[in-house]
């Protein structure tokens, strides 16, 4: 798990600085706040899946914004993570039309493979699950996202397939 | 095979890349608005072409870029509404991962007809695949002379970003995501001022969605006029619909407005009928926000015509007997659906939603949903029934934004039609909460 004592301890690498530079420069130069939401992005992906309060300390430092307008964003948008999260975050589509397609029972299955409930973290800290409202796949449905990935038209064992490849990637990640 | 004026060439490989798309006919708007005409001239062709909003409400597109106020020192700006949020609705996303090019070029043209020199396409962050998409294509575009200073020595300049939400329904509203964009909370500004007159940074701005902005170069390359021969009376053109639920054949497609709803639902063209060999039981026929209808009224009006795709037919009946096209979004029904669970569904949506700046939406989603819930888990009361309607009436209107009422309509329009649904549940709660109960019309009314 990344995490930071204070904001003097984040560093961004130099792709994300780079790209974090690259957004800045779509805004007017006295409109830097504008960045708050794809700089969010940049980090989250950067330091493990969540928003520590130092991370977004560190975002407003370098938008030059006070902590707490990072803050009211960071906390009323839902893809930012305020807690920390396992390896890799499923994040499902719960909402009517993929509800139609399966998505209940496709929940509660994976909820079985991986022992914890929605909301929750498994037990060996692999995946943490989320429900998340529409995804525009709903013709594609039912469907998870996997970080930046749409997983589309699953069923059970395709689920298992997926669960399964995700275990072997983290293995082999951490035997380099 | 009906026209395609935005999917025509969507299976062409590598369509995605400039080069296809350019040897496919791309770009020419861009050379001939640019080269040839004023922006005032795009603008009276989209005017006349009769193309309405795609994003939802159906607005004149012409007549909101007339509305654009140009006073004097102050920048303009062109956001393109890549949100799409409302469920039910693929079709922006669909569009912009196959021919991503499509949009950019629409963007181009639109931005100078209003004199916009930086324009945003804002988009759901959880497309962040689809926004590198777009970025690869600008990048290309960027590289043709296409975007940039002195586009095509014609003298007009344009830079086009991309911004990615963060996860906001209500960031598809569009003065919601103009604060979004400045870095703030999604929460809907008061109207007026509107966007045309005070938008992005107090500047002047139009927001159009994605569909809208891809089609103006269709416009641009035919005239207006030839535009609106397309389609029935004032819904002219062809729109965009995302077909799924519980269809044989569930995707994007593009139909000439007018086409029979007949024809679109069971014609292999189209969606094919509904899966499983299973009856028709009901409809969302816009995205979620729209009033549910039963099959039969879907098909044809109270009055026995039958209707068509336009915004016209579907909405005829008004909220007593019809619905809305709006986004597109066609969420089919076979007659294993309960409506009480996906009325819950809708409600549990738009309370978690709900911006939360005003108390009838922020209080009566909530509490809408919370009733609902009652019912569906056979706790619920034939007050309940009624108490909904309250809710319902209490939240329309009574809001900053029109969330309130998308909240409100699927919720009333479920116990118009379906109150012996609603009854069943609290008449038979073990019944109903056994897994896979669906009310059955004959046997009940046997019983
Ligand atoms: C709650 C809410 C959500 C909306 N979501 C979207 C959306 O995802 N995409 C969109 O284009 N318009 C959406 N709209 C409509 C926009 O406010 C706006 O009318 C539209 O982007 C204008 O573009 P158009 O005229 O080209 O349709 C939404 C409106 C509301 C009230
Ligand atoms: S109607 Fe709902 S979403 Fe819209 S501004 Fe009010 S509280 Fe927010
Ligand atoms: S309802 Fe699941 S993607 Fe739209």
């Amino acid at each position: 798990m990344v995490d930071f004592k204070d904001k003097s301890e984040v560093k961004f690498s130099e792709a994300a600085q780079k790209e974090i530079e690259r957004y800045i420069s779509h805004y007017p130069a006295d409109r830097k706040k504008s960045a708050v939401l794809p700089v969010l992005h940049i980090a989250q992906a950067e330091f493990g899946g969540w928003v520590s309060p130092a991370v977004q300390d560190k975002v407003a430092e370098i938008l030059g914004i006070e902590p707490i307008e990072v803050y009211e964003v960071a906390t009323f948008y839902t893809m930012f993570n305020l807690k920390p999260v396992g390896n890799y975050v499923l994040e499902v589509c719960r909402t009517g039309p993929c509800m139609l397609r399966g998505s209940d029972q496709l929940i509660e299955h994976i909820e079985n493979r991986i022992g914890c409930k929605v909301g929750e973290t498994s037990p060996d800290g692999m995946f943490t699950l989320k429900t998340v409202e529409c995804l525009a796949a709903c013709g594609m449905g039912p469907m998870l996202q996997i970080h930046e990935d749409y997983h589309e038209n699953l069923d059970p064992e395709k689920v298992d397939k997926l669960l399964e490849d995700l275990r072997n990637k983290a293995a082999v990640k951490q035997s380099n | 095979m009906g026209l395609k004026i935005l999917t025509e060439h969507i299976n062409v490989p590598g369509i995605e890349t400039y080069e296809t798309y350019r040897k496919m006919g791309g770009y020419r708007s861009v050379e001939k608005a640019l080269k040839t005409m004023t922006p005032d001239e795009v603008v009276e062709e989209v005017k006349k072409s009769g193309l309405r909003g795609r994003g939802g409400a159906g607005f004149p597109t012409g007549m909101k870029w007339s509305f654009l106020a140009k006073p004097e020192g102050k920048p303009r700006y062109l956001v393109c509404n890549a949100d799409e949020s409302e469920p039910g609705t693929f079709k922006d996303r669909v569009l912009m991962e196959k021919i991503p090019h499509a949009l950019i070029e629409g963007m181009i043209t639109s931005s100078f007809a209003l004199g916009a020199r930086t324009s945003y396409i804002y988009i759901r962050g959880e497309l962040m695949f689809v926004l590198r998409i777009l970025e690869k294509a600008i990048a290309e575009a960027y590289a043709n002379g296409m975007l940039g200073e002195n586009i095509l020595g014609s003298g007009y300049s344009l830079d086009l970003h991309v911004h990615p939400g963060g996860g906001a329904y209500i960031c598809g509203e569009e003065t919601a995501l103009l604060e979004s964009l400045e870095g703030k909370r999604g929460n809907p500004r008061n109207k007026p001022p509107f966007p045309a007159v005070w938008g992005l940074y107090g500047s002047p701005t139009v927001v159009n969605n994605v569909e809208s902005i891809a089609t103006v170069p269709w416009i641009v390359n035919n005239t207006g006029d030839e535009y609106a021969k397309i389609g029935v009376g004032r819904s002219t053109g062809t729109k965009l619909i995302s077909a799924g639920g519980h269809l044989n054949k569930p995707g994007v497609y593009e139909i000439e407005l007018g086409l029979p709803v007949e024809e679109f639902l069971y014609s292999d063209e189209y969606c094919g009928g509904i899966w499983k060999g299973r009856k028709f039981k009901a409809v969302v026929a816009g995205g979620s926000s729209v009033p549910i209808l039963p099959a039969e009224l879907f098909l044809k009006t109270a009055e026995g015509v039958p209707r068509v795709m336009t915004y016209e037919s579907l909405s005829e009946g008004g909220f007593v007997s019809g619905t809305m096209l709006g986004s597109g979004g066609f969420i089919a029904m076979d007659d294993t659906t309960c409506v009480v669970r996906n009325t819950w569904n809708f409600a549990r949506f738009y309370h978690h939603e709900s911006c939360g700046q005003c108390s009838p939406c922020r209080e009566g989603t909530g509490w809408m949903e919370k009733v609902l819930h009652r019912l569906e888990h056979g706790h619920g009361s034939m007050h309940d029934i009624d108490l909904l309607v309250s809710i319902s009436k209490q939240i329309e209107g009574n809001t900053i934004c029109p969330l309130g009422d998308a909240a409100a309509w699927p919720v009333a329009s479920a116990v118009r039609h379906f109150r012996e649904e609603f009854e069943w549940h609290v008449r038979n709660p073990q019944e109903a909460t056994k897994p896979g109960a669906v009310f059955n019309k004959s046997e009940a009314v046997l019983a």
